[in-house]
């Protein structure tokens, strides 16, 4: 079975038996905004949803993950997690599984993480396609991640009454095999999706006035451009950017002791390249100063180094780094007047 | 398995665990600086390359990458030098023979030797820089006959700031190397050189292309020590540095010594003229 097909009635059936197999965690409403949480019911989740605050990357790469168990006296160390747990994500978007693709290229390029790695291989994601564009913020279209390009267990698409399910793995398989209510998909079915398809190419519409390679071309001119200077100027250095990215992996580590000074754990915790202090040396010496080049720095990190190093661009065009600006600095809006800028 | 497999293995299996080392000896150099004589569990050698890194732990306190000062040819231990500039290397500074401090590595990529064989060679020590440059230089002493003529130029702010004084005492006095010392500031008892650095470079006598120019120091200093070897028609390819950065990993995962996309902890510390040419405005060691 490589597309399987499930009615709509019976979704709430097949979120029980999930929630039975693995810790599943999903998408549900938080005021106005939307949250990945794990599901105690199985109605809050929410599958119309515009990216959630923080993208699922705080399960893979939680913000504060033990490292290490020490001792101090005497000198002792082992490994803080011993077992992984089970988990699913469920309803994940596409631009999310892109930020996860993304992960893994970072976290499996050598010497690999153990740490990542380990927690990676427990968990089993299941996407939804977005039909509907969330907002004026993203660009997952010009990111080309508008639309399923792997790295999922199983892919949801809705035609309306029904779900039609992409089987991508053999984890995604054993998701929905031997279930009464998921069968293989009908060539009615599979028509009714190149439809929805069909449908969605009138709503997406690239976000960037340039095609991706120009896009780059124009990163690989524009070190110098003005353009970093307005917005460095707008910037606060608070950080939001990277905290939503789903492709930012920058981190600290740092040691906490029990209370009897003496016991205590290793953590490696999220750290952005915003922050001022990021790249000082305890001599003093600041390597990148500035709120201008570090937002730079965040920019080159999505459009021109990774796409050097790995082929591949690190933003997702999920829009959250935009959203999150307190000082509504937009990445759309920079990335097109650097174009802009370097096609004149 | 010889040691490098040992500590390939560890670092595969857990890269973010520390192995246990043993200070053997420790002893203050200068006001603000001490040596540690470490030796590892199981006395596995380090198995180092000149130049390389280790990270520095101490529970509770942190972790910090330190350039590794002995040669691979000192066996049974190796040793690091350490300004007290924070909290972790002001608790390091407290430490003694006997004090376990936890050990990764060794990381990076170190001085080219397979490259510099045969060649002469020069070298530019400021300030700290003489600590990653005395792994070089030992090696090279132990090694003498595989290279040409060697130069070694120091310089430090005042005498006092000087490190290695025995081992400095030795070089002076040997004949199979040239040695030369300045003081940005003597004092009544300081007979020798003063100025800056690069007031000794002109002075050296060199065949640029069989030559390899070794500069280590703060940041200011490469730019203008990189202009006078340039000066000298000294290749890009052959004018070596190692630069200092802020690393938390030594993964080349934790972001913090990225120069543009590179990861200075894997790709360098240490790097040529070449490739530092081609860095945009991330790199403050880049001659003007």
């Amino acid at each position: 079975m490589k597309y399987a097909s499930l009615n709509k009635t019976n979704l709430h059936e097949w979120l029980e038996h999930l929630k039975k197999k693995a810790k599943l965690y999903a998408p549900r409403r938080k005021e106005n905004l939307f949250v990945f949480r794990p599901v105690k019911n199985v109605n809050d989740i929410c599958l119309e949803y515009i990216p959630t605050i923080l993208p699922p990357k705080k399960y893979y790469f939680p913000q504060k993950e033990k490292l290490l168990k020490f001792k101090i006296e005497p000198f002792k160390t082992a490994k803080a997690i011993d077992k992984f747990e089970e988990f699913i994500l469920f309803a994940v978007h596409t631009c999310d599984i892109a930020g996860i693709q993304c992960m893994d290229i970072v976290f499996r390029d050598g010497p690999e993480d153990p740490n990542y790695l380990n927690r990676k291989d427990k968990m089993a994601i299941i996407g939804i396609e977005c039909l509907k564009y969330c907002d004026k913020y993203a660009n997952c279209t010009s990111m080309g991640n508008h639309v399923p390009r792997g790295g999922y267990d199983l892919m949801m698409i809705d035609i309306g009454e029904q779900f039609i399910i992409h089987i991508n793995s053999e984890k995604g398989e054993n998701l929905v095999k031997e279930l009464s209510y998921i069968k293989e998909a009908t060539e009615k079915e599979m028509d009714e999706l190149e439809q929805v398809r069909e449908e969605k190419k009138k709503v997406f519409k690239e976000e960037f006035c340039a095609h991706l390679p120009k896009v780059y071309a124009a990163f690989d001119k524009s070190f110098n451009s003005e353009a970093w200077k307005k917005v460095g100027k707008k910037c606060v250095g608070c950080g939001n950017c990277t905290a939503v990215c789903p492709t930012c992996y920058c981190f600290d580590v740092a040691d906490e002791t029990d209370l009897d000074l003496n016991n205590g754990i290793r953590y490696r915790i999220w750290n952005s390249c915003q922050m001022d202090d990021f790249a000082k040396v305890a001599g003093g010496e600041d390597f990148r100063k500035g709120r201008e080049s570090r937002q730079r720095h965040r920019y080159y990190r999505k459009f021109k180094y990774p796409v050097d190093k790995f082929s591949r661009y690190f933003c997702t065009g999920c829009g959250r780094c935009s959203r999150a600006c307190m000082a509504d600095i937009s990445l759309i809006d920079t990335v097109n007047e650097l174009c802009s800028e370097a096609i004149l | 398995m010889i040691d490098r497999e040992i500590l390939l293995e560890k670092m595969k299996t857990s890269p973010y665990k520390p192995m246990r080392g043993r200070i053997i000896h420790a002893e203050m150099l200068t006001e603000k600086e001490k040596i540690f004589r470490i030796e590892l569990e199981d006395k596995i050698n380090l198995a180092h390359e000149p130049g390389q890194f280790v990270m520095v732990s101490i529970f509770g306190f942190g972790e910090a990458p330190i350039s590794v000062c002995s040669s691979p040819s000192d066996k049974g231990y190796f040793e690091i030098t350490v300004r007290n500039s924070g909290v972790l290397t002001d608790k390091l500074h407290k430490l003694g023979k006997g004090d376990i401090v936890g050990i990764r590595g060794p990381f990076g990529k170190g001085f080219p030797i397979d490259n510099m064989f045969g060649y002469d060679i020069i070298i530019v020590a400021g300030g700290l820089g003489i600590v990653p440059l005395r792994s070089l230089i030992r090696y090279i002493m132990f090694h003498r006959n595989d290279f040409g003529n060697v130069q070694i130029l120091l310089g430090c702010k005042t005498p006092k700031d000087l490190l290695f004084k025995d081992e400095t005492k030795e070089w002076m006095r040997r004949a199979e190397i040239k040695f030369s010392c300045t003081v940005d500031r003597g004092d009544p008892d300081w007979k020798g050189h003063v100025g800056l650095i690069t007031t000794l470079i002109p002075d050296v006598d060199i065949n640029p292309v069989r030559t390899y120019g070794v500069v280590v120091g703060p940041p200011i200093m490469y730019k203008f020590v990189i202009v006078k070897l340039l000066e000298k028609k000294i290749p890009d390819h052959q004018i070596i540095v190692s630069l200092e950065r802020r690393m938390k990993c030594g993964l080349g995962k934790c972001g913090h010594c990225q120069i543009e996309g590179m990861y200075v902890c894997q790709s360098g510390p240490v790097f040529n003229y070449a490739q530092l040419k081609n860095f945009k405005g991330e790199c403050h060691e880049k001659a003007i």
